[in-house]
């Protein structure tokens, strides 16, 4: 009988472990269906940009307050989570705070923890004050209403309640061994938890213990919750940000890439031996879709970037035709994304593995023809964007469907690629008039 | 004319047997937009001044197809490219350089895919060498005490990480350099790239040009300086729209330096 709690325990961690490496293979098929890209060059400086940028967190920090408060919770979360092995091992094996024999170490170690935990629990609350009392504006925005905002809060909730249940858990544990409960070693500091002691000290040891465990069995469950929890959140970036700084653009922004389905089709225009007027071969494979009009069309690094995106809106906040009030926000560039991969991946779970046309797409159904045009491609939303998505390209990507395949451009736009097309130059001059500025006073 | 500026081909030097130190790649703004072929002959009196032996192709030039390109329409882009790749290789060019940032990033960034590969500067960092190599020396005497604040063009900044070149020709001039709050990586956009010089803003509560020459007025600056044509008309008219002309000029760097060069 004694052996129930460690069945259960081993029960549920698997259940939370084989449940989320589900939602990972999912969410590796879904990614997968972007179209091929070589990534593997420049390994050394890849790694260097995740180390940097992931890792090192340099980009949080181009806004200080946010920055630092975002690196108290992420070195909370990394550091706390040393704790959660000890948790592992004792649920498994009916043990109680395994690593104590670390002696002054572990009594270093957990008191630590609490004072990050106490630093977290600041954190949190100062952005959940930033997001619901002092509204930034970028947490306002049109696609941040409904879901969006839920999912942003009941993730700072979430973060909030593991810290108190760590606390307490902490707590109850100190009363316990200074009232030389079994099994409660006498290890570890408590410099943040201390405080809430006076709590129990009214209480019968059995509702401490009751507590204890309560909190243990609450910490190690709602941490399994909240691991299952990310897949249908926009909290993934805590594990995709280091794949997507890895695999993000090295070139520099500017160089927008060349496509090469064109370059062909040039060079055959361009090449005075082609038979112009020789019949289509009619084994020609279908020629390749110019730009992107749905998800597949995008390449899987860009799918990437959508499942990464945490909605921070920095990109929007920082795009030029967003803070002029245009339609444009390079965010919901990427939400939508994301959204319209998991409606396809949905479709292909319900449809045994096949995805079936559901009479809709990314373009027109989710990002719209103006927010496209919107764009002034200044790559401020690249550069602002601290784990390296770029949502320029996909912008880019849409509007080459819209001209090259749907003919579909504004019409100030086709007056000047007319002109550059007869006259070399986006204005109705002539080319044969180029250098007379050289000629006028 | 006495004023005419000497401005050669590639088509007489190469006649002539001749290959020029650098292509000055005028860029279609450069060669057509009144403002900026003001920026245009100022570049071109120093180039002349410091003796630097160039060539422009003239109306064997052609759009590099930038505003194609960002527009969606690859295939006139590359069209465009390969024209241009197949001229600047037939005359065997080198080096480029160029007064325009959106010139600048596809001759340097997007050529060499297609065939085209050539060491591309921009006029601020090409103006910088020549300072430093003692071919230009600059008298700041106009400028002293003045204020002038520098707009990053996307295409230079942060697109391709050239910041400390023009900043760089401004300090030469005694001027007092100023910076607005958004400068550098986190410099807003003029409202021009992406093709959209070419079209009619989408419906907003803003333009963009009026939004980043308000930022440019709070530093207070006599000279608004600008190192691209685009970035030039866009802020010329931010300025007018804001009844400031009187009193805030908006210049290119090659203008700044070809004034305090009294040329």
């Amino acid at each position: 009988m004694d052996y129930i709690p460690n069945i259960i325990f081993a029960i549920i961690l698997f259940a939370g472990i084989g449940f989320f490496a589900r939602n990972v293979k999912k969410l590796s098929r879904n990614i997968k269906l972007g179209k091929e890209v070589d990534t593997s060059d420049n390994k050394s400086q890849r790694w260097n940009n995740m180390f940097r940028i992931a890792l090192g967190q340099t980009k949080m920090v181009v806004r200080p307050i946010p920055g630092i408060l975002h690196i108290i919770v992420y070195l909370g979360f990394i550091i706390i989570n040393i704790e959660v092995l000890e948790i592992i091992i004792d649920g498994l094996f009916g043990t109680h705070r395994i690593f104590s024999f670390f002696g002054g170490f572990y009594s270093f170690l957990i008191g630590s923890f609490e004072i990050l935990a106490l630093l977290v629990i600041v954190a949190v609350v100062i952005f959940w004050i930033r997001r619901n009392v002092i509204k930034l504006r970028r947490f306002l925005n049109p696609e941040m209403s409904g879901w969006p905002k839920k999912d942003g809060n009941l993730i700072l909730y979430i973060e909030l309640v593991l810290m108190v249940l760590f606390l307490t858990m902490n707590a109850s544990d100190y009363q316990l061994q200074q009232m030389d409960a079994a099994h409660y070693t006498k290890a570890g500091a408590f410099p943040i938890s201390q405080f809430i002691v006076p709590l129990f000290q009214e209480m019968s040891m059995s509702a401490i213990i009751m507590i204890e465990r309560s909190a243990w069995w609450l910490h190690i469950v709602g941490i399994l919750l909240f691991l299952n929890y990310l897949y249908y959140s926009k909290h993934l970036h805590i594990l995709l940000a280091f794949p997507n700084t890895y695999f993000g653009k090295l070139k520099p922004k500017g160089q927008f890439e060349n496509l090469e389905a064109v370059t062909k089709e040039v060079r055959l225009m361009m090449d005075p031996g082609a038979d112009s007027f020789a019949a289509p071969d009619e084994n020609a494979p279908i020629p390749e879709k110019f730009g992107a009009s749905d998800v597949m069309d995008l390449k899987w690094v860009q799918l990437l970037n959508a499942y990464t995106c945490t909605e921070c809106g920095r990109c929007t906040s920082e795009c030029p035709a967003s803070q002029t009030g245009k339609k444009l926000s390079p965010r919901k560039i990427m939400m939508d994304t994301r959204d319209r991969l998991e409606e396809v991946g949905k479709n292909i779970d319900i449809n045994k593995g096949e995805f079936v046309p559901d009479g809709k797409q990314l373009l027109g159904d989710y990002i719209s023809h103006e927010e496209l045009w919107a764009c002034t491609s200044c790559n401020a939303c690249v550069e602002a964007c601290p784990v390296s998505i770029d949502p320029l390209s996909i912008i880019m990507d849409m509007r080459q469907y819209l001209v090259m395949e749907q003919s579909a451009a504004p019409s100030d736009l086709n007056n000047m690629m007319g002109n550059i097309e007869n006259n070399g130059a986006p204005w109705p001059f002539n080319q044969m008039d180029r250098l007379n500025w050289s000629k006028e006073s | 004319m006495e004023n005419e500026l000497k401005v050669p081909t590639m088509a007489e030097l190469f006649a002539a047997g001749q290959q020029p130190e650098v292509l000055f790649w005028v860029g279609c703004a450069g060669s057509f937009d009144d403002r900026a072929k003001k920026i245009t002959k100022a570049f071109v009196k120093i180039l002349s001044k410091a003796n630097v032996s160039f060539a422009v192709l003239g109306t064997e030039e052609s759009c590099t197809g930038d505003p194609a390109k960002r527009a969606g329409n690859e295939f006139l882009f590359q069209m465009q490219a390969v024209t241009n790749i197949e001229v600047l290789n037939a005359y065997e060019i080198k080096k480029v350089v160029t007064a325009c940032p959106h010139c600048f990033n596809t001759l340097k960034n997007e050529y060499p895919g297609l065939g085209g590969n050539y060491e591309v500067v921009h006029h601020t960092q090409f103006l910088k060498q020549l300072l430093e190599e003692g071919r230009i020396s600059v008298e700041g005497g106009q400028f002293k005490g003045k204020k002038i604040t520098f707009h990053d063009p996307c295409y230079l900044g942060r697109a391709n990480n050239v910041y400390e070149a023009p900043r760089d020709l401004i300090r030469k001039l005694d001027a007092e350099l100023v910076e607005m709050k958004n400068c550098k990586k986190r410099g807003l956009c003029c409202g021009a790239g992406g093709a959209q010089m070419f079209k009619e803003p989408e419906k907003g509560n803003k333009d963009i040009n009026i939004e980043r020459t308000e930022q440019a007025l709070e530093t207070q600056p006599d000279i608004i300086a600008a190192g691209c044509p685009f970035c030039n008309t866009m802020l010329t008219d931010g300025v007018k729209n804001k009844e400031k002309e009187s009193s805030v000029a908006v210049m290119d760097i090659a203008e700044l330096i070809a004034m305090a060069e009294d040329l």
